[in-house]
């Protein structure tokens, strides 16, 4: 393969993986604060995708469409830790979980009742799709602003998380739930803000899939939840940066080895999930990870 | 200040506490003594309701039975619990921010203040905190209480594990403390405890079986063969 074709791949790569990252970033928030794979969360990025296509259907411009369909999740993130989760604080973890994939089933109904089962095109403005080149390669500027806006947005999520005092809840809350409480701080409020900058990312993830794979649909978030969640975890689960890293490697894998192993190409999904057992092997907490369990009650 | 009664606390087939009543005034130091397992920490616990729990705790003429555990704290009851429990994945610095979540205004003063108080913590400020020694985590516990600016502090056996030197200091900063808060200390350290308290209880499986003027209970023959060492 020539070096014009592996840098383009690389920057695919980049492209894909931010959005693993960007929903990743929401399991790996969650799980920290409540010891729950949120088996919705592929779904709320799929719920943030489609709000966006509504807005823009409806007349709306693309950015105010985004905002809408960003809003909108993060709305729905938190409506479903208030009515599904917060009740189940005190449950047996199973219990949640098994909400979790009940909520993921509801969501997905829920649009597939709204908006039909087939695939809806979705149409980004020229600006963000349109296709330049740097000698031979040939790109759509979307692979560019992709995974510079999911930069600027990790910056920013980690300067919440170790700057202001909401975020040194977040970590505090991730040790010790109780001890957060005898703090004075309501720790449903944290896990609420947890859910509203998670599903805000996931949707902005969903965006991203929607304006690089021009089409969605109310399925949309099953394999790119899973394997957003096979990137947490191979970062590291609970951590920010792991999940990031974690993003982005699966992204890169994916796309190099379509590029490299074409005949392989229909096999690519299997490859995170491999990737995910064969590092967890070697590292059972992930890349970034540390044991979550100390200090907890 | 703090009126407890008829508490009950309950873990599914086991009674950890069996309907005690106490009574913490203003200006006072009280202690809860008693053996592993007597249900010490069930009642503090209890009392902000970090537990289940049935009963009525009333705290400043206001009944908090059924108030929830962060509302409780910011209405100036605070509990510094057993095993210190600081955020070991927090800086020395940000566990004391956690403290004053709700004091934003007065944050960079009361630091201040916990920095003159314990000058070992502020050595250690950007440390995290699970790098602390247990000592020093416990100054660290008491300072983030502090920062919350309480009303009543309650303290869950903040000498355990701790050197004889030092848990002399953390008996001084608590006398010095009661000298602004009145002070709820259980202790397995009767002796200590009896010693700076006003009055003591004592609690043996979930019931109160004795209650006196603390140094009345440090004369008293059983007292003194069970939890005195003779
Ligand atoms: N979460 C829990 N689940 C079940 N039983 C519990 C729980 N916490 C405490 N217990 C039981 O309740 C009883 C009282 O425990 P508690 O921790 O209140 O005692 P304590 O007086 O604080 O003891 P120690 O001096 O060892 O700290 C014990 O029998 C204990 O085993
Ligand atoms: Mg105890």
């Amino acid at each position: 393969m020539d070096m014009q074709i592996f840098l383009q791949q690389l920057i695919n790569g980049a492209s894909l993986g931010s959005m693993y990252a960007l929903i990743a970033i929401g399991y790996t928030m969650v799980y920290g604060v409540l010891r729950l794979i949120n088996f919705a969360h592929g779904d709320i990025m799929m719920v943030g995708a489609f709000l966006t296509y509504f807005g823009m259907e409806s007349g709306l411009s693309f950015e105010l469409a985004a905002l809408l369909g960003i809003i909108g999740a993060a709305i729905v993130g938190i409506l479903t830790d208030r009515i599904a989760y917060r009740p189940l604080r005190d449950a047996p973890k199973i219990s949640l979980l098994i909400t979790a994939i009940g909520i993921s089933f509801f969501l997905e109904n829920l649009f597939t009742v709204l908006f039909g089962a087939t695939p809806k095109a979705f149409k980004a403005p020229e600006y963000i799709t349109k296709v330049f080149h740097i000698g031979e390669i040939y790109l759509p500027i979307s692979v560019i602003i992709i995974p510079t806006i999911t930069l600027i947005i990790l910056a920013i999520v980690l300067y919440i998380l170790y700057k202001t005092k909401y975020g040194m809840a977040i970590r505090a809350l991730a040790f010790d739930i109780k001890t957060v409480k005898l703090m004075g701080i309501d720790a449903d409020k944290i896990i609420m803000i947890v859910f509203m900058i998670g599903s805000a990312l996931a949707a902005i993830g969903g965006i991203f899939y929607a304006i690089s794979y021009p089409s969605i649909d109310p399925l949309m978030g099953v394999i790119v939840g899973l394997k957003a969640f096979a990137a947490a975890v191979l970062g590291g689960i609970g951590s920010v940066t792991g999940a990031v890293i974690g993003g982005f490697i699966l992204g890169f894998t994916e796309i190099l080895v379509v590029a490299l192993f074409p005949e392989l190409g229909g096999y690519k999904d299997a490859f995170a999930f491999f990737f995910l057992i064969l590092v967890l092997l070697f590292k059972p907490t992930g890349i970034m990870g540390q044991d979550l369990e100390r200090g907890r009650f | 200040m703090l009126k407890v009664k008829n508490l009950v606390v309950k873990y599914g087939v086991i009674n950890a506490v069996r309907g005690i009543d106490l009574e913490v005034k203003k200006g006072e130091i009280v202690t809860l003594i008693g053996a592993n397992g007597a249900g010490k920490t069930s009642t503090l616990n209890a009392i902000v309701n970090l537990v289940k729990k049935s009963g009525y705790v009333e705290f400043n003429g206001v009944d908090i039975s059924k108030t929830k555990t962060h509302q409780i704290v910011q209405m100036g009851l605070s509990l510094v619990p057993e095993g210190r429990r600081i955020f070991i994945n927090l800086t020395v610095e940000e566990n004391l921010r956690m403290g004053a979540f709700n004091n934003d205004d007065k944050f960079e003063e009361l630091k201040e203040q916990m920095y003159n108080r314990f000058p070992r913590l502020k050595d250690k400020r950007n440390q995290l905190g699970g790098t602390l020694s247990g000592g020093e985590q416990q100054m660290l516990a008491i300072a983030r209480a502090l920062m919350g600016t309480p009303k009543m502090l309650m303290l869950d056996e903040p000498s355990l594990g701790l050197a004889p030197k030092i848990i002399g200091e953390v008996f001084d900063i608590i006398i010095e403390l009661s000298k602004t808060i009145p002070i709820l200390l259980v202790e397995q350290n009767a002796f200590a405890a009896l010693k700076i308290a006003d009055y003591g209880y004592v609690l043996e499986n979930g019931q109160i079986t004795l209650q006196d003027k603390a140094s009345n209970l440090l004369g008293n023959d059983e007292v003194r063969a069970k939890y005195l060492g003779g």
